[in-house]
């Protein structure tokens, strides 16, 4: 579904990502783990066709990055560290906008099948601004999964929620994971994504330092394999 | 969800290009109807700059009338930058720029989009603005002529304005940064629309007044394919 191959990201003189090699199967969930400033966001970014490569290659579903971006667009869903939600709209006018950008057909009908699976479906009319950090993290869900992509990015999803936003947050990621949607998911939180994804590839200094499936790990510690591999 | 969604796959790009240009223009509308943050800063400055000009110029009524093209189309192009930096900085505050750029339309939709919404703001000020102005300084401006000459220059004036802001937001001193980019460009848009707005207030000849109406068309036509052409690159990061 995702194939990354010798990718380099240069800023001016400043090289972020240094030859990354990835490949992501139909169906797989990711956690891409690492400290601050290892290069995350900026290969999410490009995942996303939010930034085009310096070198690689960087294919989404068989299309090519960033020549066919625009087909890719409509294949992606994307939460980051914003909300990406305008605050003078209600949350149903934010999705209704973003049906229209993605040109869907039925929109009402997925519009409240979205809001009622976020829950925010008694808030629909309420505006953007007078929700919650939590809420507005749902809603943000709620867009990226309103055209249902077949590739989910999340970058740092847990971003300032509470434990109550967290454990919705979860929720609604182990659906994804059941549905089959292909997931890549950057975060600090080890203990969250522990339970949820598939494999695990640390980025450090703009490489992939290691990589695992779950299985691979068995019993042995997320955090342990981490360190390990920022160390090594 | 891959097994709950109802038919809710993209329509090709073609279809989805005019859904996602009056997407933009909705989307802008409802949220100035209910903020009024654009038209209502940009209404204020031009009338105080129509109030300033009133009071610092002190004109008797013949004077007045070479002046008034000036005078119109200064308060024009200084109130369109608080509109356009206001129409980006909506879009920079919580990355919905991005959720634009993610959408899978030709990215030139977004730029039509934020455009149509600029003008239209720009309209509804200077629509408000002509009756007042025309009060303050005893000038009749409901010619046809004027009229047609105020569409076509903010028509150029938010084509290059939109392109640029979208340019000047990325920057961390974008409210500085879109003047000092917009004005050097916009100028022969503005000299242009002063002269035809002062050859039809003095009653000039139409032979006289037709070369600058061609020359607003034509700048017209050149900064909307230019920024068609370049809009993709001036967004990306």
């Amino acid at each position: 579904m995702i194939e990354v191959k010798k990718l380099v990201k240069r800023f001016g003189l400043k090289t972020v990502l240094r030859g990354i090699d990835f490949e992501v199967q139909p169906g797989e969930f990711v956690a891409l783990l690492g400290p601050n400033g290892s290069g995350k966001t900026t290969f999410l970014r490009i995942l996303a066709s939010l930034s085009k490569p310096s070198l690689g290659v960087v294919n989404i579903a068989g299309y090519s990055l960033p020549k066919q971006s625009a087909a890719v667009r409509g294949l992606i869903g994307v939460v980051s560290h914003m909300s990406l939600l305008y605050n003078d709209l209600t949350a149903e006018e934010n999705l209704r906008f973003y049906a229209r950008m993605y040109g869907l057909q039925n929109a009402g009908l997925r519009i409240t099948e979205v809001l009622e699976m976020i829950g925010l479906d008694l808030r629909r009319r309420d505006l953007v601004r007078t929700y919650s950090r939590g809420m507005q993290q749902r809603l943000t869900l709620g867009r990226a999964i309103l055209h249902d992509p077949d590739v989910l990015l999340f970058d740092e999803p847990y971003t300032g929620l509470d434990q109550e936003a967290s454990v919705m947050l979860d929720g609604i990621l182990q659906t994804v994971a059941k549905n089959g949607q292909t997931v890549v998911m950057s975060s600090h939180n080890l203990s969250r994504t522990e339970g949820l994804a598939t494999r695990f590839d640390i980025l450090s200094q703009g490489k992939i330092a290691a990589s695992s499936t779950r299985d691979e790990l068995g019993k042995s510690n997320l955090l342990k394999f981490y360190n390990q591999a920022l160390a090594g | 969800m891959a097994e709950q969604s109802i038919t809710s796959k993209p329509q090709s790009l073609k279809s989805s290009y005019w859904k996602a240009i009056s997407a933009i223009v909705w989307k802008d509308l409802v949220a100035e109807l209910r903020s009024r943050e654009s038209i209502s800063a940009m209404l204020v400055f031009s009338l105080l700059v129509i109030l300033i000009f009133n009071f610092a110029l002190e004109l008797d009524i013949g004077t007045r009338r070479t002046v008034t093209a000036g005078v119109l189309w200064s308060t024009f192009a200084f109130a369109g930058t608080l509109g356009l930096n206001r129409s980006m900085a909506v879009e920079k505050e919580r990355d919905c720029l991005d959720g634009l750029l993610l959408s899978p339309v030709d990215r030139s939709a977004i730029y039509f989009g934020k455009a149509i919404s600029n003008l239209t703001f720009m309209l509804i000020m200077e629509v408000i603005v002509l009756p007042i102005y025309s009060v303050l300084y005893n000038i009749n401006l409901f010619n046809p002529g004027l009229l047609l000459v105020i569409l076509l220059g903010s028509i150029g004036y938010t084509a290059v304005g939109t392109l640029l802001a979208s340019m000047a937001v990325q920057t961390r001193t974008r409210d500085l940064m879109l003047p000092i980019l917009l004005f050097p460009v916009v100028l022969p848009i503005l000299i242009a629309a002063v002269k035809a707005s002062s050859g039809f207030l003095s009653g000039a000849n139409i032979n006289d007044i037709f070369p600058w109406l061609r020359l607003l068309i034509a700048y017209d036509v050149i900064f909307i394919a230019l920024a068609f052409m370049v809009f993709d690159y001036v967004v990306e990061e």
